[in-house]
């Protein structure tokens, strides 16, 4: 017994090291360094949310926290780094502000409070992997896409499943209250909620569940941190439009977002987010996506 | 409130493994804890010792720590509950689920045993003394004499224990167990525009199971009264 109590503590102290650990996809890269741009009199229409942020110099944009690649931020860094994070930057700089600087707030948004932080002001801009539904545009606004992903599945190395379809019956990790855990139960996998996708891939490792789905791009930065023990698997069996959110007290903001989005589309400054971030030696960056029309 | 009936099947599937892992934890620990209890009144002194260890530890530990162990530390040692794999219908009982009831059942029993033991010393000395004297061995005068008068005192605090017990399942919903809080979850993501309906439904449910829970306490307690 009191072996065990030995091992379990090692393990115990193995495990809290090894969360820790987590933390490698957002080191290797910075992403990119983006200037702040002149605002000129006049770019903004009087009165509008933009003027009166590139007025107040300051902004707080909600993104995700624990998912390497596109919002991901570890206990020793400053700043979120990740795809979300980047594209949040060209829309900083288009006001004027200095992306790095400490005008920028970062918020951590969990899928959970999205929505209310917009509703309540708490967050000027949503950048944090928040595909864009109908049922959510009834209460805020959302636009975009700037990535459009399907999901995936993870499993552990030596595993020989495939794909989605193998695993009907099977438990399937994914994050609680998030539409990948909607789309694994309506697939015929088991559901098993889990708090962060860090705690999936761990129990994918540990042999707790069979594998993990969510969003490729999440997927493909996990097993990059945890190389030659997960693979990603199978075709992609949904689509999800990734987009902005903004509060609908400010209609006017979509076309801003768009502009911005639709300007980085064209300079490659969006290519270079992606190659920052997502992108890798075997992954081809691809088209930029078609954006919404404002309504 | 469509949310709600439109995924009926879902939510009462997913009240189903709340209620499962309270009865079954509930059911476990009430045991474990009453042997705990048992032996921190007994008259073996390393045992005594034993039971205040697991107690004190236990009960400084924060239930998520003690459900992380069960569900992430203990894989990493080997210790794992692969074995378990029970269907009836839609609801499956696996090894996360099992991870979960024993982490419920560690922790809870704590609880249990302190509060069994408020409700011995709660008992008179001379009754312990009594049975004694008319030759009975420890497990006699526990079984004869003290517990069925203990259990009756103990029934208040004991009702407290398994309402926190109840609740703190929701704990399981971000450990891989569906249950009613990672469905709550998974509808707030789906229809955002009726979150508060939705979490008034789950919180009216819950409200409805404690009241279940305090009713029966309460029955028990007159019917157990010591006249």
């Amino acid at each position: 017994m009191r072996f065990t109590r030995t091992k379990a503590l090692v393990a115990a102290a193995g495990l809290a090291l090894s969360l820790a650990a987590c933390g490698d996809a957002g080191e290797d890269s910075e992403g990119v360094d983006v200037q702040a741009e002149e605002v000129e009199e006049g770019k903004f229409e009087e009165g509008s949310r933009m003027a009166e942020l590139a007025e107040a110099g300051e902004i707080t944009i909600g993104v995700k926290y624990d998912q390497p690649g596109l919002g991901f931020k570890d206990a020793s860094a400053d700043v979120p780094s990740g795809f979300d994070v980047e594209i949040a930057k060209l829309l900083v700089a288009d006001l004027g502000i200095d992306p790095s600087s400490d005008a920028v707030t970062w918020e951590e948004t969990i899928s959970d409070n999205r929505e209310p932080y917009l509703e309540a002001g708490r967050v000027d801009l949503v950048l944090a992997s928040y595909s864009i539904t109908d049922e959510r545009r009834q209460i805020v606004g959302q636009t975009g896409p700037y990535l459009v992903t399907g999901q995936q599945v993870l499993v552990s190395a030596d595993s020989d499943i495939t794909g989605i379809e193998d695993l009907k019956g099977e438990e399937v990790c994914s994050a609680s209250g998030s539409t990948s855990l909607e789309n694994v139960e309506a697939a015929g996998a088991i559901g098993a909620p889990a708090d962060t996708y860090s705690q999936c891939a761990e129990d994918v490792l540990n042999g707790s569940v069979e594998a993990m789905s969510t969003d490729g791009s999440i997927l493909l930065g996990l097993a990059a941190q945890n190389e030659g023990e997960l693979k990603v698997v199978g075709e992609e069996f949904s689509e999800e439009n990734i987009g902005v959110g903004y509060s609908l007290e400010y209609p006017e903001m979509c076309e801003w977002i768009n502009g911005v989005l639709e300007e980085s589309f064209e300079n490659g400054d969006w290519a270079a987010a992606f190659e920052a971030t997502l992108g890798g030696d075997d992954v081809e960056t691809p088209e930029p996506p078609t954006l919404d029309e404002c309504a | 409130m469509d949310a709600v009936l439109d995924n009926l099947d879902a939510v009462v599937r997913a009240f189903t493994y709340t209620l499962l892992l309270f009865v079954i934890s509930g059911v476990l620990s009430l045991v474990l804890g009453t042997l705990l209890a048992a032996l921190r009144v007994g008259p073996i002194s390393v045992l005594r010792l034993a039971a205040a260890t697991y107690v004190t530890i236990v009960r400084n530990t924060p239930l998520l720590i003690v459900l992380i162990f069960f569900r992430i530390a203990a894989p990493k040692i080997g210790l794992n509950f692969n074995f378990v794999d029970v269907q009836f219908g839609d609801i499956r009982l696996n090894n996360l689920f099992t991870a979960c009831v024993v982490g419920l059942t560690v922790y809870t029993a704590a609880f249990v045993c302190e509060a069994i033991r408020s409700g011995i010393n709660a008992v008179q000395l001379g009754q312990a003394e009594a049975a004694r004297a008319i030759g009975l061995p420890f497990a006699g005068v526990m079984r004869e004499v003290v517990l069925p008068q203990a259990f009756r005192a103990s029934v208040p605090p004991l009702a407290s224990v398994q309402i926190a017990l109840l609740k703190n399942t929701t704990v399981a919903g971000a450990l891989g167990v569906f249950e009613a809080f990672a469905r709550m979850r998974s509808l707030n993501n789906d229809y955002a525009t009726q979150r508060i309906e939705i979490f008034l439904v789950f919180a009216f449910v819950f409200v409805v199971l404690v009241e279940v829970l305090s009713f029966i306490a309460n029955r028990l307690e007159r019917r157990w009264r010591i006249a």
